[in-house]
């Protein structure tokens, strides 16, 4: 819109030398004078502003006056010893489920890209079959893993073998817990490293080849921190997926946090109270998770813009 | 001809039902500038990426240096090489790619740096020297701690082309290096290919960049359809073309 203005000053005004004879008439032809940009008005948003400050005054104005909330129990409960534990269980079921399913995850991915096809066929069929059973049912698979093998030997496959174990010994309900959550996990993980490897331009891993880098060279240092940049958004997804995730394992009678406050309301029955002290703390947990994403999201966008 | 530094007999490659090289022989001699031209599709690119076995021959053999590349001959036989020995023969080789393929998330001096510390192992503060003049010789010292994405096309391949000499090859691959720049880039990339060609570095430049073939090939090999259609000195095979192709084709790009 500006430009034939532009143009017509950088013609018309060198002549004249002077910026104050610009918009005075030379010659009987009107100097057109420097133009002003006038932004658009928006008055549909204002209004459309105006409704959602209302209704955010209302959210609050009903949180706040219902004593119904229990305001002073969710305090009273918040930092309770057995909340607490269980924030602190929580987490470590997080920690270690996304850690057994990155882990695993990472190599079903590369096992799914290899050119040899049994591993690359059974790298497919683990992820078709852990992503389609619920995550509920597998869990109370391996907490019941002993009703199928009560016992299990260590030793060389078809072999002797040179010790055994309990079942109910080896797994309990926590480490059940684990690995139902890990290996459900790593069906997905395996899923986003894969393409986030695809990701990647095939000229990287080819020119990294005809530099001569070692194969774990290539894949750690030139690969896998470019597929980085879209595995963070789709893990970031994951992990707080499974922090809410966890709860499920309340039907294995295990304390983390949906569990624990169960149990506090069906002795004292403040309901929304200690559901509210879960909803706070999952919602301080996925918060900190989200800050933390950003930061690493941030590292690995070294070099783009 | 004296000992050839790159040394190609009867090389044959398809892909599928494509026969891309119908059997070709180079020779380039050591501290020779040998330019390909040709048609696209004409295998040229397939046969530069067969020096350093990035595309595997099907039949016939690469030398380099005396050294078979990507096999180790037993009799009559040839067993291909594990991924590990491929991999340190192309130390021996720079590669030049189209489309620079440098690393974008590494500044120019990582990317310079990378190959000699982790494929060849040499001492860090040797190679962060070497690089740094290197970047020099391309007139990019200034650019030293930028990513990819901040330079332009011509600065971009110019820092691979660092990163390819700082593994002190034996001989650099070049495929079509121009190709992928604005017209106004490309001086300042094939100046640096004429240094280096003037230094004595033996070279192999898959180009259409005819001008450039005249001033600096000491060998220029037309190829079409999968075959060497004639070489020579560039004078003989641009000005007084033997054959019917390679006429129709200079009268095309000329």
């Amino acid at each position: 819109m500006s430009r034939p203005a532009v143009e017509a000053r950088g013609t018309r005004q060198e002549p004249l030398g002077n910026a104050e004879d610009l918009s005075e008439p030379a010659d009987g032809v009107t100097q057109p004078p420097t133009l002003k940009v006038v932004t658009t008005k928006h008055p549909g948003r204002w209004v459309a502003a105006a409704g959602v400050g209302v209704l955010l005054a209302m959210a609050a104005s009903a949180l706040i006056t219902n004593p119904a909330w229990d305001w002073n129990v969710v305090g009273e409960y918040l930092f309770a010893p057995s909340v607490l534990r269980a924030v602190v269980f929580t987490l470590q079921l997080t920690v270690l489920g996304i850690g057994i399913g990155f882990l695993l995850g990472t190599v079903l991915a590369i096992m799914r890209l290899s050119r040899n096809p049994l591993l690359s066929s059974v790298a497919w069929g683990y992820v078709a079959l852990f992503r389609s059973i619920p995550l509920i049912l597998q869990l109370l698979f391996w907490y019941n893993l002993a009703l199928l093998y009560q016992r299990i030997s260590f030793g060389i496959p078809f072999g002797p073998s040179f010790f055994d174990i309990g079942t109910m010994d080896l797994i309990s309900p926590v480490t059940a817990a684990v690995l139902g959550l890990g290996l459900h996990q790593a069906a997905y993980c395996s899923e986003i490293v894969r393409a986030g490897l695809l990701s990647v331009d095939s000229g990287q891993r080819e020119a990294a080849a005809a530099l001569g880098i070692p194969w774990r060279r290539q894949l750690f240092k030139i690969v896998l921190p470019q597929a980085m940049r879209s595995i963070v958004p789709t893990a970031g997804n994951e992990i707080i997926g499974l922090v809410k995730g966890t709860s499920v394992v309340y039907i294995m009678a295990l304390p983390e946090l949906f569990y624990q406050i169960q149990v506090i309301y069906s002795r004292n029955g403040r309901v929304i109270a200690l559901l509210l002290v879960a909803t706070v703390w999952y919602l301080v947990i996925t918060s900190v998770l989200s800050i933390a994403q950003y930061y690493v999201e941030r590292h690995y966008a070294k070099g783009r813009k | 001809m004296s000992t050839a530094m790159v040394d190609l007999k009867d090389v044959h490659k398809s892909f599928g039902s494509l026969e891309v090289l119908r059997g070709v022989d180079l020779r380039v001699a050591q501290g020779e500038v040998t330019v390909i031209l040709g048609p696209s599709g004409s295998g040229k690119s397939t046969l530069l990426r067969t020096v350093n076995h990035l595309e595997k021959v099907d039949s016939g053999s690469v030398r380099v240096d005396g050294e078979l590349v990507g096999y180790r001959q037993s009799g009559d036989r040839l067993y291909e090489l594990r991924e590990r020995e491929i991999l340190r023969q192309r130390t021996k080789i720079g590669f030049v790619f189209q489309s620079f393929n440098l690393f974008p998330h590494l500044t120019s001096l990582e990317n310079v740096v990378e190959a000699p510390l982790s494929a060849q192992r040499r001492p860090k503060a040797e190679v962060r020297e070497l690089a740094l003049r290197l970047l020099d010789r391309v007139g990019l010292s200034d650019k030293r701690d930028a990513y990819p994405g901040q330079l332009s096309g011509g600065q971009q391949q110019r820092v691979a082309i660092a990163r390819a000499l700082a593994l002190e090859p034996k001989v650099i691959l070049f495929d079509e290096p121009t190709s992928a720049l604005d017209p106004e880039l490309v001086g300042e990339v094939l100046d640096v290919v004429k240094d280096l060609a003037r230094s004595g570095t033996t070279m192999i430049v898959v180009t259409h960049e005819i001008g450039f073939a005249r001033e600096v090939a000491d060998t220029v090999v037309f190829m079409d359809d999968g075959r060497v259609v004639e070489q020579g000195p560039p004078a003989q095979v641009l000005d007084t073309p033997r054959h019917e192709r390679t006429r129709a084709f200079l009268s095309k790009v000329l």
